[in-house]
């Protein structure tokens, strides 16, 4: 590397700024290459795990964790805010005036929480009858409403794509269904899922699975519902095109966008805040020396920990080819992998890429956990991901019989109907 | 493959009228897919979302979703719908000869 120790930034310390931080420490040694990861807080949030927090699953100090401590020794963390990025300059300048020069920039600063986009979602009513559980504080708030709750109507609402974990909402639904069963109460609470889009998901044969499964549960949908306004205190959601749709308490899925501060920053996000990078290399498509993982990348993916994890290989590989002066690998195929809650100890599991959408059959071949399809051991998996997220995917390490690239074996491409 | 006829000449189309090959369409078509779609007439408010439809997908590939088309055509969310009743992002794209958005994911 020609003596000079170079020097990558990394932009946020979750999941895919500290997995792509620890694999880096890894490859290089701290003689050649400095690895600076920079956040604004110090609490790394178990994202997946906020789903369980209002139905009493799970404690909100279970699922948070030091961010510093998931970073491996000889990995600088530094705690402060990103005031913007000189993509030009190749600097970052940070919140405490300081600025922080790059060879390579990693941007893994995620998405955040748009409320005030939406007319009066954080207005009257805001944390009584309306609530997120896509936050911590809004999971907790959401935990006391859902105690309190004797029945009405629940309405569950996507204001618009794109959503981190685009499942989640249902998934909302279906234990939402079952909690009010153990409560015995479920006869007097009409649940209700509302979406901007055509069905229950973006993708036809998932899609016609969850909407058979909202149906079998015994929830609602409107679909193509754009929502324009949260009307709180009349609790009313109304959408653009004039529709409303009345509850007595509404979880409501904000608008996301990228950090703040890339909004700030000339040439580096696209209007909704999102980096615009390759989608097979993840290089940025105006910078060379800018790359992109996990939410905080503009591609054609779901926002999901598991995409970011499958992104990791490739991004920590480009990285050191373009330090090397070597033509990037552009293997990254959009693979994503969900397991769906769908509650009374059971969940389904769903598996795809750019290309191939979700189809039934099993993963990761014909002798596995069984896709697009209920059953326990796929609940007994999204269960154990948990200890594995914290031990083996963020320190950087291959999760056994789990690869990169969507396995196509196992998947029944015939049987699609 | 169905195919249907604008301004007199003939193009294909899929189930759900987008065209299947935007190189096909004629700002002379417009008016007319305008109408099957409950316009009856297109103003220049019109015109300016579907043009930046047009430059959109010609730069990537994809139209913009509602939600951008508000933060970068200059037209509101709200205006938007005004226009384009039964969803801006949808009838925008058939009026103006690219496919359905892919939306997201």
């Amino acid at each position: 590397m020609g003596g000079m120790t170079k020097r990558i930034v990394i932009l946020g310390g979750g999941t895919g700024g500290t997995l792509g931080a620890n694999r880096l420490r890894r490859i290089f040694s701290e003689e050649d290459v400095e690895i600076v990861v920079v956040d604004q807080n110090d609490d790394h949030v178990y994202q997946p795990g906020l789903l369980f927090v209002p139905f009493g699953l799970a404690h909100t100090d279970e699922i948070i964790r030091s961010r510093r401590h998931q970073i491996y020794e000889g990995v600088e963390f530094r705690q402060v805010p990103i005031q913007q990025v000189d993509t030009a300059g190749s600097t970052v300048h940070l919140a405490d005036g300081s600025e922080l020069g790059y060879d390579v920039l990693v941007v893994a600063t995620g998405s955040v929480l748009v409320k005030e986009e939406t007319e009066g979602l954080t207005g009257p009513g805001w944390m009584e009858k309306v609530f997120t559980f896509y936050d911590v504080a809004g999971a907790a708030a959401l935990h006391d409403a859902l105690d309190a709750f004797d029945g009405g109507r629940l309405v569950v609402n996507v204001v618009d794509m794109p959503i981190k974990c685009p499942v989640a909402p249902l998934e909302f639904c279906f234990l939402a269904d079952w909690f009010f069963q153990q409560v015995g109460i479920r006869d007097r609470v009409d649940l209700t899922y509302v979406t901007p889009l055509d069905g229950a998901f973006t993708k036809p044969v998932a899609s016609k699975t969850l909407t058979g499964l909202l149906e079998q549960k015994g929830v609602s949908l409107v679909t193509e519902f754009n929502t324009g306004e949260v009307d709180g205190a009349g609790g009313r959601l109304i959408s653009y095109d004039g529709r409303e749709v009345g509850f007595d308490l509404a979880v409501v899925v904000p608008l996301h966008g990228g950090a703040d501060y890339v909004a700030r920053s000339p040439g580096l996000g696209d209007e909704l805040g999102f980096v615009p990078v390759d989608p097979h290399t993840l290089q940025s498509h105006t910078t060379p020396n800018i790359f992109a993982i996990g939410d905080a990348a503009g591609v054609p993916t779901s926002k999901a920990g598991s995409v970011t994890h499958f992104e990791g290989e490739v991004l920590v590989e480009n990285v050191r080819r373009f330090l090397a002066d070597e033509p990037l690998d552009a293997s990254f195929d959009g693979h994503a992998n969900c397991f769906i809650e769908t509650g009374f100890g059971k969940a389904l599991l769903i598996d795809f890429n750019y290309d191939t959408e979700p189809l039934p059959g099993h993963y990761p071949a014909s002798v596995g956990l069984p896709l697009l399809k209920e059953s326990r051991l796929n609940h007994l998996g999204k269960l154990m991901f948990q200890p594995l997220y914290w031990h083996s995917l963020l320190p950087g390490r291959d999760l056994p019989g789990v690869g990169s690239a969507m396995p196509a074996r196992g998947k029944d491409t015939q049987g699609v109907r | 493959m169905p195919s249907t006829t604008y301004a007199g000449t003939s193009v294909e189309v899929n189930e759900e009228g987008f065209f299947e090959d935007p190189s096909e369409w004629t700002e002379a078509m417009a008016p007319q897919i305008a109408r099957e779609q409950g316009i009856d007439e297109l103003t220049e408010p019109h015109w300016q979302v579907i043009k930046f439809m047009r430059a959109e997908y010609a730069e990537k590939g994809t139209g913009p979703t509602v939600r951008v088309l508000g933060k970068t055509s200059g037209v509101t969310v709200k205006e938007l719908y005004q226009l384009f009743p039964k969803g801006p992002a949808k009838m925008a794209a058939k009026i103006a000869g690219i496919p359905k958005p892919r939306g997201c994911i």
